[in-house]
């Protein structure tokens, strides 16, 4: 299973530089004084930078925070503590006219092309929406052309424009929420599972789509998604989470030939191979129980309650995603390694 | 932990006794008010004892269907089944009054589905839930419905089951509520388990135990198992043989290793070329072009042509009947040892 030597493709400076990024989600109790009892730590000092024309993939588990992570860098929420720059301007900090300038550099694809596309509009005014927005992007004479030209781009008949939502099947309306997301030309697109809702025979028109339009427009990808393979085949970075932290980050090669941290051997291991020959020949390794509740994380390390590996040091202190001996790249694991055999 | 071997046996040839499930060109249509939608048309399968059949297929494919009116639980109206037979032990279940019908539904045959949190009641506990399949069915007392419950969640590797008993459904995670329908499956000892889309909606981690422990009980309680689902990843993992559908049929029959190392239908093929993989990093993924049919309006001859780089003039003109290939597997393309054969696409 030695994977052939990945095409590198030139990367060029950081675009987007976030730092320990915190949002902790309070806990009320009473109606009328509410107190706080306690924080969903919903995203929990997460680091990482996403260069110029790459993909950056983010995997994990339902509640690791992967969507509470796209939210924040799209500032549908605001971060409890940490920072993140975008081409060198303060996202957090920025208001007005700045805020603006940044929203038009960032957009975002959702997951469910049912619920992401108000029924009511036509798809020229949904993908059209943004310039309404942001008016400096396009004159207004030119919007309809830009639209169809953009219906274009995404593999849809321009002369479309009129209908509605529910007369285009699922992968055609997740090409109506990218051409909405590029209509603004922005640098960066967050995408929160662009393709889980979609059949398999889909779900490759709309993978090849991402990629192309990478190439055609320079663009840098957040590809958040919790299907392994799918993140394999279109990331160049992986970062995996579980509770809230990256665990473990690298080049897709090393997360998925050269793992260090037992989260993500066990997720590797986990996740089905659609070859019946490599049944009985893979390694196996099976968590047991399931996430902790993110209320109320362990101490130290947040998988050392699943961790086969897990010592004293694991609940007393947190390890930090950090070079690790065993392959140059940044693992949180006290006991980092690489699978035996590898 | 498990790993079961593949068995050898393909798809077997009737054995003296007939087989223990079979289904025998299944037709069954809907009829809503904007017409009717031909949703099987004509599906075959057999199931014999302790075997793994998975029925692989996307959504609309009838996959599911298939399997409720196996069981007996389609909504009729709007579906109808309009031809066809069901034969379990060699009784056809279509035939038999419903009384009769409710022995085997749960006690020879039962199903667990894809969404455990809205096929468990919400406002009673699990205890009692898995119980009163027991005291309905077998006439237990509760204390020894109680008793078997218990036996059942640790049969299914729920821990502390004693003390889970009273606990509703909310206060399991996904994958737990999972196991107490498994547990509620088997209650009545059924000898086919049809699993329907068991793990789609659980995480990976979770989705590997759940699938481990299906392979471990089926083997363990020598059930046979119907796993319905559409990721062809969980199928290499436990199935024996597979059936593809695609609107509304069964495109090509196969035993695991054969489909996977040289499918024999051009739908298959162009699924197993499209998915993205775990173990080697891609390129460009081939595609299907094209959306599935709307089953009101089913394409002419075969349904798959339009979506086919193997299509000519006959696969818009004639159905294809099923290709029986010389290694026990059917495939219903005019085409089909050609595409076998052909390895370079």
């Amino acid at each position: 299973m030695t994977a052939p030597a990945s095409p590198t493709k030139v990367r060029g400076e950081t675009i987007l530089d976030v730092n320990h990024l915190v949002k902790h989600f309070p806990i009320t109790q009473g109606v009328l004084f509410q107190k706080k009892v306690g924080a969903v730590k919903a995203v929990d000092g997460v680091s990482f930078e996403l260069r110029r024309g790459e993909t950056l993939g983010i995997v994990g588990e339902s509640g690791c925070g992967k969507s509470t992570l796209a939210r924040l860098l799209m500032r549908l929420e605001k971060p409890t503590a940490g920072r993140a720059t975008l081409a060198g301007r303060d996202l957090f900090a920025a208001s007005g006219g700045e805020l603006r300038r940044i929203r038009r550099n960032m957009q975002m694809v959702m997951q469910d092309p049912y619920t992401s596309l108000n029924p009511r509009m036509t798809v020229g005014d949904i993908i059209g929406e943004p310039f309404e927005i942001h008016p400096e992007a396009a004159p207004k004479g030119s919007r309809q052309r830009q639209v169809q030209e953009l219906l274009d781009v995404v593999g849809l008949n321009p002369e479309h424009i009129n209908r509605y939502p529910h007369q285009f099947s699922g992968g055609q309306r997740q090409r109506i929420g990218i051409a909405r997301a590029l209509a603004l030309r922005p640098e960066v697109i967050v995408c929160d599972e662009p393709v889980s809702a979609l059949d398999v025979s889909i779900q490759a028109q709309v993978i090849n789509l991402l990629e192309q339009l990478q190439e055609e427009f320079g663009l840098s990808y957040i590809f958040i998604a919790h299907d392994l393979s799918v993140v394999r085949h279109i990331a160049d970075r992986v970062a995996v989470m579980y509770l809230g932290r990256i665990v473990e980050i690298g080049t897709e090669d090393q997360i998925y030939e050269r793992a260090t941290h037992p989260y993500t051997q066990a997720l590797l291991s986990a996740a089905p191979v659609p070859d019946p020959e490599a049944r009985g020949h893979r390694s196996v390794i099976r968590l047991s129980g399931d996430v902790p509740s993110p209320a109320d994380p362990p101490s130290g390390c947040h998988f050392r309650t699943r961790c086969w590996k897990a010592q004293e040091i694991c609940a007393t202190q947190d390890p930090q995603a950090v070079l690790r001996a065993a392959d140059p790249h940044p693992s949180a694991c006290h006991f980092a390694e690489l699978l035996p055999g590898r | 932990m498990s790993q079961n071997a593949v068995r050898p046996t393909p798809a077997s040839p009737t054995p003296p006794g007939g087989h223990l499930l079979e289904v025998r060109d299944l037709h069954v249509e809907f009829r809503t008010s904007e017409g009717v939608a031909r949703v099987i048309n004509g599906v075959s399968y057999h199931l014999d004892p302790g075997e793994t059949l998975a029925v692989l297929g996307e959504s609309g494919s009838g996959k599911s269907v298939t399997a409720q009116a196996v069981m007996g639980i389609l909504d009729t109206p709007p579906a109808h089944i309009s031809s066809g037979a069901i034969l379990y032990s060699g009784q056809d279940l279509l035939t038999l009054p419903e009384a009769q019908r409710r022995q085997v539904r749960g006690k020879e045959i039962a199903m667990i589905f894809q969404d455990a949190l809205s096929a468990l009641n919400p406002v009673f506990p699990v205890g009692w839930q898995i119980g009163e399949t027991l005291r309905q069915r077998l006439g237990m007392s509760r204390a020894d419905a109680r008793r078997r419950s218990v036996e059942l969640m640790d049969l299914v590797q729920i821990p502390a089951a004693a003390k889970r008993l009273g606990d509703h459904p909310h206060q399991f995670s996904g994958g737990m509520r999972q196991r107490v329908m498994i547990a509620m499956a088997l209650a009545m000892e059924p000898k086919v388990l049809i699993a329907d889309e068991p793990t789609t909606a659980l995480d990976v981690t979770v989705q590997a135990q759940i699938m481990d422990l299906l392979a471990d009980l089926r083997r363990d309680l020598d059930m046979a198992m119907i796993l319905i689902t559409h990721d062809l990843g969980v199928v290499a993992d436990v199935a024996d043989r597979i059936a593809v559908m695609y609107a509304g049929r069964i495109v090509e029959h196969a035993d695991v290793r054969s489909l996977y190392r040289a499918p024999a239908h051009p739908y298959t093929k162009g699924l197993l070329n499209s998915i993205p993989r775990l173990d080697q990093r891609g390129g460009k993924l081939a595609t299907i072009r094209g959306l599935p049919p709307n089953l009101m309006r089913i394409p002419s001859g075969c349904p798959f042509h339009p979506r086919c780089p193997y299509a000519q003039q006959v696969c818009v003109d004639v159905v294809p009947h099923d290709l029986v290939l010389g290694d026990g597997r059917t495939s219903a393309c005019h085409f089909a040892q050609e595409v076998r054969d052909d390895r370079a696409s």
